[in-house]
């Protein structure tokens, strides 16, 4: 089942599938301590930063230039990348993406590949294409290994297996590694893992990678982590392929300098993390009979899959600044309710609510604009300052718009109520009479409690929603504005 | 000074209460209170939603209502939100030169009811009293976009009789979010009986908040649930009076 249902093409709308997932009470009670113990880790992290809303400033700042000037830095990236014996790819969705990986691999003469720290692979989808020609991938970040073994989908950006407890890992390691011993400590754990991808690190030759970000002025290649893993990947197989979405980009060498004080603070609440690795292309002497360090055929597969399109949206081209450290994802309140899988995307919470739509044509994730309750927690802790909230009303509004073009516009229950709504409140007498109307429309719906007050515990239509859990008071007799005229003319 | 009032469509419909507080308090201060009766709505569920075009007009007619206003006062945080924050990018996109300033003149004399006490008139104890035992929930418009910060508290905290109690969570949003909570009402009643359950433990006979549309969420769970437990509009606490010398 790996791979179902991150597809938003066939995924279900988010209410739909975020109703499952709340009956899900050991995933809920997963995610809500992952996100607490990360939240709480960020907090202390970030507060050490006497300069850190700057730093928050210098980012959105450089992620700002960055995508004003993409193609120029991308071209640059090219060409450094390239002198340092680097061969960079240009890919214009996901199925060229992974048409020229899968060659990659072929190419390099392994039918088994280790993989490390990519979103962008699980966006595209890569590991069903490798498998469908006959080539094996072994995730060896060990979250993703969890989620690989268990035939699960990653349920956040940063911490893919959040939504698992060490109970449940341990079942998957036991059941998968064959080791019924296996004992329950973190360590013991660890330990497993380490035996099982230590035998496909010195084995497998040929590697695909993400990266954090590129370089343009080096033409390097950052990845951090925390495990070491998946600097085992970036050294020991001959063969490295990098793939990354066009955004990654930073122009100068000097921007990780900012980018590596946000990024791991706000991903893991860690002041740095324990593992960055940056590679420029390969080392001339690993070609020859020198020592070999690094691989000796290295790719950059540049993959747009409609970013350029995001690019042209003015208003949602900050979905591009995304660092990926998911710190929205842990502060998002419907996120951790739900979990990621309710998104249906790899791209979960949040960020997941505005990039997935623009991944995707719209008419298949209508419902992840609304997935929000816009409180604003997001915009809060985003580490480059990306008003998510405003990118979900300017996707909202797309999405509004193209349910009522055409005639079947006209029979849009939501669109024609909102209409009306609007017809009412540009004139004063036509408000007042539907204050009046409203009384008179409510009254069937409105019981008397215990108290003799006027509720209503039942509302029809779109608005049933609403009385799942919660009553509705009666309205009040008068309105204010009645009120302040009767005052008027009272002389009191 | 005098005070225009916009009192919301929802307050002049459902919360009628909360406006003649409105009207109560700034009395009292000493304020001449005025309300320009072509009033309606702000455009916020219609822009929240999608439906930008239909809340241009309504930023219109507010303008049109309030141009002469020497200072604007709204019991809603999330309204001055959308006000803040939406009225001049819409401004700028109609491309009219004279609504851009108009908008841009106007706004800064707008504010949310517990701030005009706060940061324009500079004051905590408006004189009120309370005798009961309170909790105050911060409204995410007015923590993260009004930056409200300790200002509602400091309010009540001036309060005579009152008994404040901190909730729980207290930056967490309800789960209310307007239409979210018809949209998506299975997430927004599981954030909401968080909120709840949060209120619940202060055992605090009342919830207040600055946005009447959060407590009108809160208050259908707790008379739901049969709680007993009240919400009321923090302008309803501050105009509370004891009858003494008045
Ligand atoms: S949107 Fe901001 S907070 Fe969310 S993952 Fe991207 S960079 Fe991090």
């Amino acid at each position: 089942m790996s791979g179902v249902g991150l597809d938003p093409k066939t995924a279900p709308t988010f209410p739909m599938a975020a109703k499952a997932m709340l009956g899900d009470t050991q995933l809920r009670k997963n995610v809500r301590h992952a996100t607490d113990v990360i939240q709480e880790k960020r907090a202390r992290v970030v507060g050490e930063m006497p300069d850190w809303q700057e730093l928050r400033e210098a980012g959105r700042q450089i992620r700002r230039h960055t995508m004003e000037y993409l193609d120029f830095y991308l071209e640059e990236f090219e060409a450094n990348c390239t002198r340092a014996g680097g061969v960079v790819h240009w890919a214009r969705d996901a199925e060229e993406a992974r048409g020229i990986v899968v060659g990659l691999v072929k190419a390099s003469g392994s039918d088994q590949v280790i993989k490390i720290k990519s979103m962008t692979t699980e966006e595209i989808q890569l590991n069903s294409a490798l498998e469908a020609a006959g080539i094996h991938p072994y995730e060896t970040d060990l979250a993703e290994l969890i989620i690989q073994l268990g035939e699960d989908r990653p349920s956040h950006i940063v911490v893919p297996a959040l939504h698992k407890n060490r109970q449940q890992i341990r079942e998957i390691f036991q059941r998968e590694m064959k080791l019924p011993e296996l004992g329950e400590r973190p360590q013991d754990l660890a330990d497993a893992a380490r035996m099982f991808l230590r035998e496909k690190f010195l084995r497998v030759k040929t590697a695909v990678s993400g990266a954090n970000f590129l370089i343009a002025e080096t033409g390097g290649v950052c990845v951090v982590e925390s495990e070491g893993n998946g600097r085992m990947c970036l050294t020991l197989p001959e063969t490295l392929i990098t793939i990354a979405g066009i955004d990654k980009v930073l122009p100068r060498f000097q921007d990780l300098e900012v980018m590596l004080q946000l990024l791991p603070r706000s991903a893991t609440g860690e002041r740095m993390n324990p593992y960055n690795s940056i590679w420029t292309g390969v080392d001339a002497a690993s070609s020859g009979d020198g020592l070999r360090d690094g691989p000796r055929v290295f790719h950059v597969v540049l993959t747009d899959n409609a970013r350029t399109e995001i690019l042209a949206d003015e208003e949602g081209r900050q979905t591009l600044n995304c660092i990926r450290c998911g710190a929205c994802q842990n502060a998002c309140p419907v996120y951790r309710q739900t979990g990621g899988h309710a998104y249906g995307s790899v791209y979960a919470g949040p960020i997941g609510a505005i990039l997935t739509p623009q991944l995707q044509e719209m008419h298949h994730a209508q419902s992840l604009p609304y997935a929000s309750s816009l409180c604003g927690a997001c915009y809060e802790v985003c580490p480059v300052k990306i008003n998510i909230p405003e990118v979900l009303i300017h996707l909202r509004n797309k999405v509004v718009k193209q349910n009522t073009a055409g005639v079947a516009g006209l029979f849009d229950v939501e669109a024609g109520a909102m209409k009306a709504m609007a017809m009412i409140f540009r004139s004063e007498r036509r408000f007042r009479a539907a204050q009046r109307l409203g009384r008179v429309a409510e009254r069937p719906l409105v019981r008397r409690d215990g108290q003799g007050e006027g509720w209503i515990g039942w509302l029809p239509g779109l608005l049933g929603g609403w009385t799942q859990a919660r009553d509705l008071e009666e309205m009040p007799k008068e309105t204010f504005r009645d009120w302040w005229e009767r005052r008027g003319r009272d002389g009191n | 000074m005098r005070v225009s009032l916009f009192i919301t469509c929802y307050n002049d419909t459902l919360f009628p209460e909360t406006g003649k507080a409105v009207v109560r308090v700034l009395e009292r201060l000493g304020h001449m209170v005025e309300f320009p009766r072509g009033q309606t709505c702000c455009g916020q569920m219609h822009y929240n939603t999608g439906y930008q075009a239909e809340a241009m007009p309504l930023l219109e007619r507010f303008v049109a209502q309030f141009r002469g206003a020497e200072a604007v006062v709204v019991p809603s945080s999330s309204c001055v939100a959308m006000m803040r924050d939406h009225y001049p990018k819409m401004a700028v996109a109609s491309g009219r030169a004279e609504l851009i300033a108009e908008v841009d003149a106007l706004l800064p004399r707008v504010f949310e009811f517990s701030e005009f006490l706060t940061k324009r008139l500079g004051l905590e104890d408006v004189g009120a009293y309370y005798p009961h035992r309170v909790t105050y929930h911060a409204s995410c418009h007015g923590l993260r976009n009004l930056l409200l910060g300790d200002g509602p508290m400091r309010l009540l905290k001036a309060v005579r009789g009152i008994d404040l109690v901190e909730l729980q969570g207290l930056e967490q949003c309800c789960g209310f979010g307007g239409t979210f909570a018809v949209k998506n009402a299975d997430v927004s009643s599981a954030m909401l009986a968080e909120k709840t359950t949060a209120v619940l433990n202060t055992k605090a006979e009342a919830c207040t908040a600055c946005d009447n549309s959060c407590l009108m969420h809160l208050q259908g769970a707790l008379h739901r649930q049969r709680t007993g437990v009240k919400t009321v509009h923090l302008a309803e606490i501050l105009a509370g009076e004891d009858g003494v010398g008045r």
